[in-house]
């Protein structure tokens, strides 16, 4: 490990015990806030996964009856019929603090009271395979809400756990080695300056002595 | 704090036609420029969930990276009429190899 460029004094003693201190709480800190978030992220992302499974399940037979309806219907005839939406999904978001990362919270708001008010055409010109996409989209859509909140969790998450794993990491094997090292090395310097003093006084003492009482 | 925001769908025709009824702003664009563009755009006007298909988002892929590490717009992936080619679930496995270290999923 490489020792801090200080001087050996006893301020910078003392203010790198401090520092070494303070480093040792927030590893402390940092490390308890990476393994909550990794326990939170673990249950999200077993959600996430279960859920996009069933949204995608559930728009592959939106799709299918899709397809089908645009083989027997014309493509002006259903772009028509989808023309003018009755209902209107607006999203009201709020936001929940994890662990201080910020995550959406959407709930739906739609414009008419019926929720199930969602088509937007006669029966009469149109295949009855288009009804059917539209219901399933309409009953998978909640899931697809959840799923955009649950994934982007998801995402944010992973960011703020791979930006505490690296502040951890840091302190545990640079700063806080670094510090102790240069601790030690001040320490040691210090002791050392301290006997070579006690030495030279000591030999001082000798001369003084020898030169006015000839002692020995 | 809470704010309105509306819902985005990208894809081309026939994938994101049948959104449109559960009123969703659709948008059918099928070329990467004008879909990189469209998702800047919406997300600077106050759309808080994209839903883009697959082969759309392979199109796109820089727009919806910058978009990844902000709180909104939730920028999902979902499977186009032609078939689902997994692109969602693999980002999923990127996110846990990102948090974990390694792919721990399954």
């Amino acid at each position: 490990m490489a020792r801090l460029n200080v001087n050996p004094t006893r301020m910078e003693l003392s203010s790198l015990k401090k520092k070494l201190a303070s480093a040792q709480r927030g590893h402390k800190l940092l490390k308890d806030k990476r393994d909550e978030l990794m326990r939170q992220f673990m249950n999200l992302i077993k959600e996430n996964k279960q859920l996009r499974s069933e949204v995608e399940a559930g728009i592959a037979e939106a799709n299918r009856y899709m397809a089908v309806a645009g083989s027997v219907m014309q493509r002006e005839a259903l772009e028509t019929a989808l023309m003018l939406p009755k209902q209107e999904v607006e999203l009201e978001v709020s936001e929940k603090n994890v662990m201080s990362v910020y995550i959406p919270v959407f709930s739906p708001k739609y414009r008419t009271g019926d929720t199930d008010d969602i088509y937007s055409y006669g029966t009469a010109f149109t295949s009855v395979d288009l009804d059917g996409a539209i219901l399933a989209l309409s009953e998978i859509f909640p899931k697809m809400i959840r799923l955009a909140e649950i994934e982007k969790a998801c995402q944010l998450m992973a960011d703020e756990i791979e930006k505490t794993r690296r502040r951890v990491n840091a302190l545990e094997h640079i700063m806080i080695p670094d510090y102790q090292e240069t601790i030690k090395y001040i320490t040691m310097k210090l002791s050392e300056n301290e006997r070579s003093t006690t030495t030279s006084l000591m030999k001082v003492k000798d001369m003084v002595l020898n030169q006015s009482h000839n002692f020995n | 704090m809470s704010e309105m925001c509306k819902t985005a769908v990208i894809g081309d025709s026939a994938s994101v036609s049948g959104f449109a009824a559960l009123g969703l702003s659709v948008f059918r664009e099928t070329e990467a420029e004008k879909i990189s563009k469209l998702i800047h755009r919406l997300a600077a006007n106050g759309f808080g969930v994209i839903y883009i298909t697959e082969p759309a988002a392979a199109l796109a892929d820089e727009a919806i990276k910058k978009y990844r590490s902000r709180k909104l717009p939730a920028i999902v992936l979902i499977p186009a009429i032609d078939g689902n080619t997994g692109e969602g679930m693999r980002g999923l496995h990127r996110a846990v190899e990102k948090a974990v270290g390694s792919d721990i999923l399954n």
